[in-house]
C-alpha cells in the first residue's frame, strides 16, 4: 500500500521507538522510502542500534534519536515543540508497558505508575502533537491503544483502564479534527509476541507475530483507517466481548 | 512453553528466554543456563531443542548493523532472517552467496548448521562467507572470531551446532547479482548413471544444480535435473523486484493422518515426474520460487500428520557414491516409505568451513519420511549401514535419531571440537550424540 509519489511519506516521528512494534513499523517505513526519522525513547543505546538498522535499510535516511522524558507535562510539551519545528507526515505514539494486575491491586503506586505510562503519558504526547499538526492541517497521528481498553476484565483492568483512556481521548480528537487534512488513527493490537508479553508466551498464550502487526499498522495508517484492530480478528472478538451481557461476562475467567 | 522443531517429532516444555538486546545477552546467559539457541525452529531434529530446559530465543536479535556498498559486507545480528536480507539486498544488486531450500531461517542458525545450497560446487557452504563473528560465551566472555582472530573458535563455531556460545552478530560477504532472475534448464533422467553424467557435465557451466528424485523408482531411478545461472538482467516483461506479498497458501491444520502415505505417494510422484518432463529445456525463473519453492506454503510440515516426520540426509564420498546411492534407493523403494520431497545432488570439492561441516566431495541424498515408528527407524538403520560402509555421514541439522557411535566415527574432528564447547550450553542433540 505505498502512497503515490505526490503524497509520499517523508518524515516519521516515533515516540517509544524502542518498542518492538514501533521498531518493526519503522523498518517498513524505511524500506518504503521514508527519508527522515525522529526517534524518541528512554534508552539511548537501544535507539542507536535501531538507528543503525534503519540506516542499512534506507541509506538516504537522516535519523535523529533522543532520550526523552515521558512523565512531566512541561517536558513533553517542549520536546514536541522542538520535534515539530519540521512538519511530520506520520507521528506514532507507541510507548507503554504491561503491568502485573496483581501487583497493581496490591499497590496504589504501581497502579498510578501503570496508568501514568500507559494512559496519561501517551495522551499528553498526542495532545501536544495534535495541536501542532492540526495547525499545519496535515499528517497522520497514530496512537497505540489495546484491545484491553475495550472492556474492563479482572485479568488486566488497570492496564485496560489506561488504554481505555487512550481510546476515549482519540475518539474525541477524531471528532475534533474530522474533515480536516490531519488524520488520527487508533491502533488496537491484540496480544503480540514482544518482550512485553514474554511471560504470556511462556504460559502458552497464542500471540500474533510482531511483523504481521507492524504490517497491519503501516497499511492501516497509509489508508487512514480510524481504528486498526490487529490482527483483524480482534475486531470481531472484541465486538462480542463488549456486547456480552453481564451475567455471562461475569462467569468468564478472562 | 512447548517447543517443536520442523519435524514435529516432539513437543516438550522449555523455559523460553527471549534475547532482544545484544548488550543484555551476557547477563541473561549468566542467569539462565545451561540452554541452547532457538531461532526459527526450522532444523528438522533436536539440534535446537533442550527439553525441560532453557531455550534462548534469538528472533528478537534481528537488527542490521552496517552495510558496505563497496565491498558487499553486511553486518547483522544473528536472529535476522535470510529472507529479510534477500528482500532488502537483491533489489540493490547483492545476494547471499549461499542459501538452503528455505530463506525463513536465521543467520545464526545458518552458521551453526553451516548450511549449503544448490551451488555448493561454486560457493561452498554458508560459513565460507562469514568474515567475522561476535560470540558470547556463557561465562561472560565476548569473543571476536575470524580466520585472523580466535581462528580455532571461528572454525568450531561454524557448523558448531550452537554449542560454542551464542552468536550475537556476523559479518557476511554478499555477492553481486545483476537481477533477481535465473536462466534455468530442466532435464528428465531415467537412471543413476544418467544423473551423475548430467551433474558432471553441468559443473563447469552451471552455478546451481539439483535434482528431484522419485524415491519409489528403485534401482533405475527417474528424476528431474534442474540447473540454473544468474541472469544479468531481468526478463523484459517482468518486474525486477521480488514481491513482499505472501502467497497466502497455508496448511491450516494438522490432518489426523499423514497426507503423504502409501496411497498418495506413487501417483503423486508419477504425476510430478510427468508434469516436469513436459517442461524440459530452457526457462526463466525468479530466485524465490527456484530456491525456496516450499516457502510459498506456510506450515507445510503439518501435512505429515500428528506424528511428524523425519528427514534423512546423508552424503557419500565420490569413490563409493554410485553404488551407495543405488543401494539406498533400492532399500527405500522396497520399503515403500518416503515422500515426494526427495533430493539428490552432488557436492563440489571444497575444503570444509567448520570442524563439523557436513558436506564432502560426493553425492547427497535427502528424503522426508512420515514418522511410522519402528518401521521407519528400521529402514534408517539399514540406510545408516550403507552410508557408513561407503564412508559417508549424516547431516546433524536434519537428524533426530542417528546412533552416537555413527556420528562420532563419521565426524573425525569431533574430539577437537569438544575443546571449544561452552560448558553452559547443552541441547537434546548434544546429549544424544556427545553425551553432554
Amino acid at each position: 500500500m505505498s502512497r503515490t509519489s505526490a503524497n509520499k511519506v517523508q518524515r516519521i516521528v516515533i515516540v517509544g521507538a524502542t518498542s518492538a512494534i514501533a521498531e518493526r513499523c519503522a523498518r517498513r517505513w524505511a524500506e518504503q522510502g521514508a527519508t527522515h526519522f525522529y526517534l524518541l525513547a528512554r534508552n539511548q543505546e537501544k535507539l542507536s542500534a535501531i538507528a543503525a538498522d534503519l540506516k542499512v535499510r534506507q541509506p538516504q535516511a537522516e535519523i535523529v534519536t533522543a532520550a526523552g522524558e515521558f512523565v512531566d507535562p512541561a517536558a513533553i510539551q517542549s520536546q514536541v515543540t522542538e520535534i515539530m519545528t519540521q512538519a511530520a507526515d506520520i507521528v506514532l505514539i507507541a510507548h507503554g508497558n504491561l503491568p502485573d494486575q496483581q501487583q497493581c491491586q496490591d499497590s496504589l503506586s504501581e497502579t498510578a505508575e501503570a496508568i501514568q505510562i500507559n494512559g496519561i503519558s501517551p495522551v499528553l504526547f498526542a495532545e501536544a502533537f495534535a495541536n501542532s499538526m492540526s495547525q499545519a492541517n496535515r499528517g497522520t497521528l497514530a496512537v497505540i491503544g489495546s484491545v484491553a481498553g475495550d472492556r474492563g476484565r479482572k485479568s488486566n483492568y488497570v492496564y485496560g483502564a489506561a488504554k481505555g483512556l487512550v481510546t476515549r481521548y482519540v475518539q474525541g480528537l477524531q471528532h475534533r479534527t474530522a474533515g480536516s487534512g490531519f488524520q488520527v488513527v487508533l491502533v488496537k493490537p491484540g496480544p503480540t509476541d514482544t518482550p512485553m508479553t514474554a511471560h504470556l508466551k511462556q504460559s502458552g498464550a497464542a500471540l500474533a507475530s510482531v511483523e504481521d502487526v507492524a504490517d497491519d499498522i503501516v497499511k492501516g495508517i497509509a489508508k487512514g483507517k480510524p481504528v486498526i484492530y490487529t490482527p483483524s480478528k480482534w475486531a470481531l472478538i472484541m465486538m462480542i466481548i463488549r456486547h456480552l451481557p453481564r451475567f455471562i461476562f461475569n462467569r468468564m475467567d478472562i | 512453553m512447548n517447543l517443536s522443531s520442523w519435524g514435529r517429532l516432539s513437543r516438550q516444555p522449555h523455559t523460553c528466554i527471549a534475547l532482544n538486546d545484544r548488550k543484555g545477552v551476557a547477563d541473561q546467559l549468566e542467569q539462565f543456563r545451561p540452554g541452547i539457541c532457538y531461532g526459527m525452529g526450522r532444523s528438522y531434529g533436536d539440534v535446537c531443542l533442550n527439553s525441560e530446559g532453557i531455550s534462548w530465543q534469538t528472533r528478537g536479535l534481528d537488527r542490521l548493523i552496517e552495510f558496505d556498498a563497496d565491498t558487499g559486507v553486511l553486518v547483522c545480528e544473528s536472529g535476522a532472517l535470510l529472507k529479510e536480507i534477500q528482500d532488502l539486498m537483491v533489489p540493490r544488486g547483492w545476494m547471499l552467496p549461499v542459501t538452503p531450500g528455505t530463506q525463513l531461517i536465521t543467520v545464526g542458525g545458518a552458521i551453526a548448521n553451516d548450511v549449503h545450497g544448490k551451488n555448493h560446487h561454486v560457493h561452498g557452504t554458508f560459513g565460507e562467507h562469514v568474515q567475522e563473528l561476535i560470540l558470547q560465551r556463557t561465562d561472560g566472555k565476548l569473543l571476536r572470531c575470524s580466520s585472523a582472530e580466535n581462528a580455532d573458535m571461528f572454525r568450531a563455531t561454524i557448523a558448531g551446532l550452537g554449542l560454542t556460545g551464542v552468536i550475537l552478530q556476523a559479518s557476511l560477504k554478499l555477492r553481486r547479482v545483476g537481477s533477481a532472475w535465473l536462466d534455468t534448464d530442466t532435464q528428465a533422467y531415467q537412471s543413476l548413471p544418467e544423473f551423475f553424467e548430467l551433474s558432471q557435465a553441468s559443473e563447469a557451466d552451471w552455478e546451481h544444480t539439483v535434482s528431484w528424485i522419485d524415491c519409489l523408482s528403485g534401482d533405475t531411478p527417474r528424476g528431474i535435473f534442474l540447473r540454473a545461472n544468474h541472469r544479468e538482467q531481468a526478463p523484459p516483461d517482468q518486474k525486477s523486484q521480488p514481491s513482499r506479498k505472501k502467497s497466502g497458501l497455508v496448511m491450516p491444520l494438522v490432518p489426523p493422518v499423514s497426507l503423504v502415505n502409501r496411497l498418495s505417494l506413487r501417483p503423486f510422484n508419477a504425476a510430478y515426474y510427468a508434469l516436469n518432463k513436459r517442461k524440459e529445456g530452457a526457462g526463466i525463473a525468479h530466485y524465490q520460487p527456484f530456491f525456496y519453492p516450499l516457502d510459498a506454503i506456510g506450515h507445510w510440515n503439518r501435512m505429515y500428520g500428528p506424528r511428524g516426520f523425519y528427514q534423512y540426509q546423508c552424503v557419500v564420498p565420490e569413490n563409493s557414491m554410485h553404488a551407495a546411492i543405488g543401494e539406498m534407493l533400492t532399500a527405500i523403494g522396497r520399503s515403500g516409505q518416503g515422500s515426494f520431497l526427495a533430493v539428490l545432488k552432488t557436492f563440489g570439492k571444497r575444503p570444509a568451513a567448520g570442524l563439523l561441516s557436513f558436506p564432502m566431495p560426493g553425492a547427497t541424498l535427502a528424503l522426508d519420511f512420515p514418522n511410522q515408528g519402528q518401521k521407519t527407524l528400521s529402514l534408517f538403520s539399514r540406510l545408516d549401514d550403507i552410508v557408513s560402509q561407503a564412508g559417508g555421514r549424516l547431516y546433524a541439522a536434519k537428524d533426530a535419531r542417528m546412533p552416537a557411535v555413527k556420528f562420532q566415527r563419521a565426524y573425525p574432528a569431533l574430539s577437537e571440537f569438544t575443546n571449544y564447547r561452552d560448558p553452559g550450553i547443552s541441547s537434546d542433540m548434544s546429549r544424544r550424540l556427545m553425551g553432554s
